[in-house]
């Protein structure tokens, strides 16, 4: 008899748990995957910044925000939202390349876009995000101060070319590398002044992966990135085909077919000057 | 190539017909094609082996279709007819066992023990496709067992030394046997240090350790009926590899099966037998022991095989069927870490063999007729399908670098004929066979990810795709024997199509530190190789025998350059004087300078050499104990010496002597 309750317990439990899933989304759902950053605030809003580890990190940044009304503790669904982080440095200030910032599909309060941070902060130079944003014809600002400490590994380089611009590139793909072909994507942006960033067209970024630590070795088969029409950034596939640290070492051909900065890798030459890193 | 091997099928199946029109019945006893080697303390071959407790490596070489690739003292690597592991089948007792060693340092041969064995049935070619696809040919070593004899219980030790190498070698066994059940079991060990070559020299890393322990039992289901269980254990330690970088913590062997056994099952069905095996081996490469190294690895290797094989034997007539029903389902996984210098470095990691998975499932069927007391024919086919899969995600998007296009499974059909005329008239034997077979590529050549040989210095990369590599073979041999003369001259000859070798890309960056270059493994239009040896044998006087053999091999590829590892013209001859339990014998081998070789995998020119073994050996009986004492020396005038398989050239060991102690109680 005991053990008949038991059963017909344990089919109930099944059967209401089943019950309560729902495909509907809810705010909570829209950020699966998603690590907090840090929640920012002015007199009307909060803003919540996520991203997948809940870090930003000197480099690229995929950036998830979403922002909630103080008043209804309701979020926001119709904002339109510019960002600009800016380093504040102990003599000048400069911003950083970034994306625009749109919804992100299949949610309803979810924002999305990156920021590229080419240099991390330091014991007296640190960021700040700056979010401008409309909401029903109302114009906001919130700023607040941005945790951006060093990667461990090379992950965005910025350099002067030969045609003396200087430029930022970053490395978006692989972020979880594999003993692979890996697509590989990066952002070329260049400084047209300190606060502006915009995305370089039309060039090439030559790939050349190496093992420093296994006599330079490299790999075969890599497909230099070109950009893509649709989101402007440069994809390519780069085969790495052991574990550990490897180089990518890097040129950077202009639309003409010129080097503006980089060195293909020899046997005098062991690295190129500008490169990325990746260990794993 | 095909139009030759249409026509030699037609010939033969046409030769047979004619020989089938004669109908004679009067057949005797059909003399068998196979070499046989008797190895270890088999009773037949224990009063005559001058050195019985030598390993099975020193035994397998005796034959001259054998020879070894040897990259130190230990776990010799056979090649049949010329060709090495990938293009032979070595079985034990019909089970497949594989070695997990990417740079074949543990061919299977290694697992085993002379205690473990009675001995190897050496098949040329097609002749051996009956334990799945091969080119070479086959080797089936046998185990040694009691059987259903009334012989009780029995004991004996054995205990060994050899001066150079300071090799130690004690082993016990222990039997019992009577009409139903019979059990051996038995212990070996040897355990040696760095040998010396010619003039002193040490040859650094060329210490081993080996243990080995087995065991066999049958029992008698019924008069007809029997089952066997066997088992191996064999584990060898710090094993040194002079001629390679790196050396052996561990090579370790567990080996089982089980046997079912039908005597008499029908009026035509004389024999049937059933067997299911596994066996499952470790290796693990080891650097710790070399000062100086580009780069700290670890290599370890894996590979577990799970088969069955059910095999009658028929008779009907003057024919002598046998069909062999087999599967073996293998999985070989290889891997390689390397540490960089920096600690703070993550580790080097890559899948070498990437958990290759094999099933092999083969029907084999074998048909000797002896048409007259003169003539008998045999005909062999078998028919097998070959499939791998890459289990690892890992290992395949590691290979998809190589070949974005790659599957993770690929299946091949392989089939192979053969027929054999054998003619014995007189004083005279005369045979000639052809044969087709086909094989699939091993996993090194299929799936190897940067195997670095360090031979030629290059890395080598397999390639999924390869064909089939295909054989077409001749064979003659003609042979006379009387009291005093015996004498054979025989010959094969291999024209193998789609030819399975690596190729250097020099677009390919090599992984490790001063490799020369990455090769990939490709198909060569063919290669042709030739084997053939003459041996000769002379009773001078009841008490004295003379003997001599001589090898001469070929081996090139479609555009005439020569293959690797083609043996030059070699000899042996030897004078052996046997009176009651005494016996002395004087051996001298050696070969002539090396004129085919291949530049393109490392191969310098071998120059000629000789050496001088001598041996002798007394049985002693005391009581009921049977005692017999061999001594010996090998390479007496110190030679340095290397030959033509000497990986990297290492030399030969110089002068050795040894003493073989073997203590039989009844």
């Amino acid at each position: 008899m005991k053990f008949i309750r038991a059963i017909t317990l344990c089919c109930l439990a099944i059967f209401t748990s089943c019950s309560t899933d729902s495909d509907e989304i809810t705010p909570e759902n829209e950020l699966a995957d998603l690590m907090k950053i840090q929640t920012m605030e002015n007199q009307t809003h909060l803003v919540e910044l996520y991203s997948a580890n809940g870090q930003l990190e000197q480099g690229y940044n995929k950036i998830f925000l979403r922002i909630k009304n103080k008043s209804d503790q309701e979020f926001i669904t119709n904002a339109t939202i510019q960002w600009k982080p800016v380093m504040h440095m102990e003599t000048t200030q400069h911003s950083c390349p970034v994306s625009e910032l749109t919804k992100k599909s299949g949610t309803q309060s979810l924002y999305e876009g990156f920021i590229v941070f080419q240099m991390a902060e330091n014991q007296s130079e640190a960021w700040a995000l700056t979010l401008d944003y409309t909401i029903d014809g109302a114009a906001y600002t919130l700023t607040a101060p941005i945790q951006v400490p060093a990667s461990t590994r090379r992950r965005v380089t910025v350099f002067t070319g030969s045609d003396e611009v200087k430029y930022i590139l970053a490395l978006i793909e692989p972020s979880a590398p594999e003993v692979a072909t890996n697509d590989m994507s990066v952002g070329v942006f260049k400084m047209e002044n300190m606060m502006s960033f915009p995305v370089v067209n039309s060039y090439k970024v030559k790939i050349d992966p190496r093992m420093p630590s296994m006599g330079n070795h490299s790999s075969p088969n890599n497909i230099d990135l070109t950009q893509s029409t649709s989101d402007k950034l440069y994809h390519g596939k780069l085969n790495l085909t052991m574990t550990g640290y490897w180089k990518i070492n890097l040129q950077l051909e202009n639309a003409l077919g010129e080097i503006v900065k980089g060195e293909p890798v020899s046997d005098t030459t062991e690295a190129s000057s500008i490169f990325l890193e990746l260990e794993f | 190539m095909k139009k030759i091997l249409y026509t030699a099928i037609l010939v033969l199946l046409m030769s047979s017909m004619l020989f089938a029109q004669e109908k004679q019945r009067d057949t005797t006893e059909v003399v068998s094609i196979k070499e046989i080697l008797l190895i270890g303390n088999h009773p037949k071959v224990h009063q005559k082996e001058p050195k019985p407790l030598g390993s099975i490596d020193e035994y397998l070489e005796a034959s001259s279709k054998i020879n070894m690739i040897k990259r130190g003292a230990y776990a010799w690597e056979p090649m049949l007819n010329g060709m090495a592991t990938e293009r032979t089948v070595i079985t034990i007792d019909g089970m497949r066992i594989f070695g997990a060693c990417t740079d074949k340092m543990d061919p299977i041969t290694s697992y085993l023990e002379i205690s473990n064995l009675s001995e190897a049935t050496i098949s040329s070619g097609q002749q051996g496709a009956e334990n799945g696809a091969t080119i070479g040919g086959s080797i089936d070593l046998k185990r040694r067992k009691a059987g259903f004899k009334e012989t009780g219980w029995s004991a004996g030790a054995h205990t060994g030394g050899e001066s150079n190498g300071e090799q130690k070698i004690a082993g016990a066994e222990l039997q019992y046997a009577e009409n139903s059940f019979y059990f051996n079991t038995d212990f070996m060990y040897r355990d040696a240090e760095n040998y010396k070559a010619g003039g002193n020299q040490e040859v650094l890393y060329s210490q081993f350790t080996k243990y080995n322990f087995s065991a066999i039992s049958g029992f008698k289901l019924s008069e007809t009926q029997s089952i066997e269980g066997s088992f191996i254990y064999d584990q060898a330690n710090d094993v040194g590899y002079p001629a390679l970088p790196m050396d052996v913590s561990l090579a370790r062997a567990i080996i089982g099966s089980l046997k079912y056994e039908h005597h008499l099952f029908s009026e035509t069905i004389a024999h049937w037998e059933t067997k299911v095996y596994f066996n499952t081996i470790t290796h693990q490469m080891d650097d710790s022991k070399r000062p100086v190294v580009p780069i700290r690895m670890d290599m370890p290797g894996w590979s577990d095989t799970y088969g069955f094989y059910s095999k009658v034997n028929i008779s009907l007539d003057q024919h002598k069927l046998s069909a062999n029903l087999s599967s073996f389902y293998n999985k070989s996984l290889a891997e390689m870490t390397m540490f960089p210098d920096d600690p703070n470095e993550n580790d080097m990691f890559m899948l070498t063999w990437p958990d290759v998975r094999t099933l092999y499932n083969g029907l084999y069927l074998e048909d000797v007729i002896a048409l007259n007391n003169q003539y008998s024919m045999q005909f062999t086919g078998s028919l097998g399908r070959h499939f791998n899969r890459v289990a690892s995600t890992f290992g395949l998007q590691s290979l998809q670098i190589f070949y974005p296009e790659m599957t993770d499974s690929k299946q091949r059909y392989l089939k192979s004929l053969s027929s054999q005329v054998l003619l014995h008239k007189n004083k005279m034997e005369y045979t000639l066979g052809m044969g087709y077979g086909e094989r699939a590529p091993s996993v090194s050549e299929g799936y190897g990810f940067y195997l670095f040989n360090s031979f030629d210095g290059f890395d080598y990369i397999g390639d999924p795709n390869l064909d089939k590599e295909r054989s077409v073979e001749m064979n003659a041999s003609i042979g006379f024997d009387n009291k005093k003369w015996h004498a054979k001259l025989s010959g094969s000859y291999f024209h193998i199509t789609d030819y399975i070798i690596g190729k250097p890309d020099f677009s390919l960056s090599p992984m490790t530190i001063g490799a020369n270059g990455v090769k990939v493994y490709e198909q060569l239009e063919y290669a042709s190789l030739i084997n053939s040896n003459v041996s000769v044998g002379y009773s001078l006087h009841k008490n004295w025998n003379w003997r001599g053999k001589l090898i001469l091999s070929y081996g090139r590829d479609n555009n005439n350059i020569n293959l690797p590892l083609v043996q030059p013209l070699s000899y042996q001859t030897s004078l052996a004087f046997r009176k009651e339990l005494f016996s002395v014998e004087i051996e001298l081998q050696g070969a002539t300078k090396q004129l085919d070789f291949s530049p393109e995998f490392g191969e310098n020119q071998t120059a000629d050499y000789a050496v001088v073994n001598l041996s002798a050996s007394q049985t002693l009986f005391l009581n009921q104990q049977k005692m017999s004492v061999k001594l010996g020396a090998e390479n007496i005038f110190d030679t340095h010496y290397s030959t033509f398989s000497d990986w990297n050239n290492i030399p030969r060991r110089g002068r050795n002597l040894f003493v073989n102690l073997s203590y039989a109680i009844q």
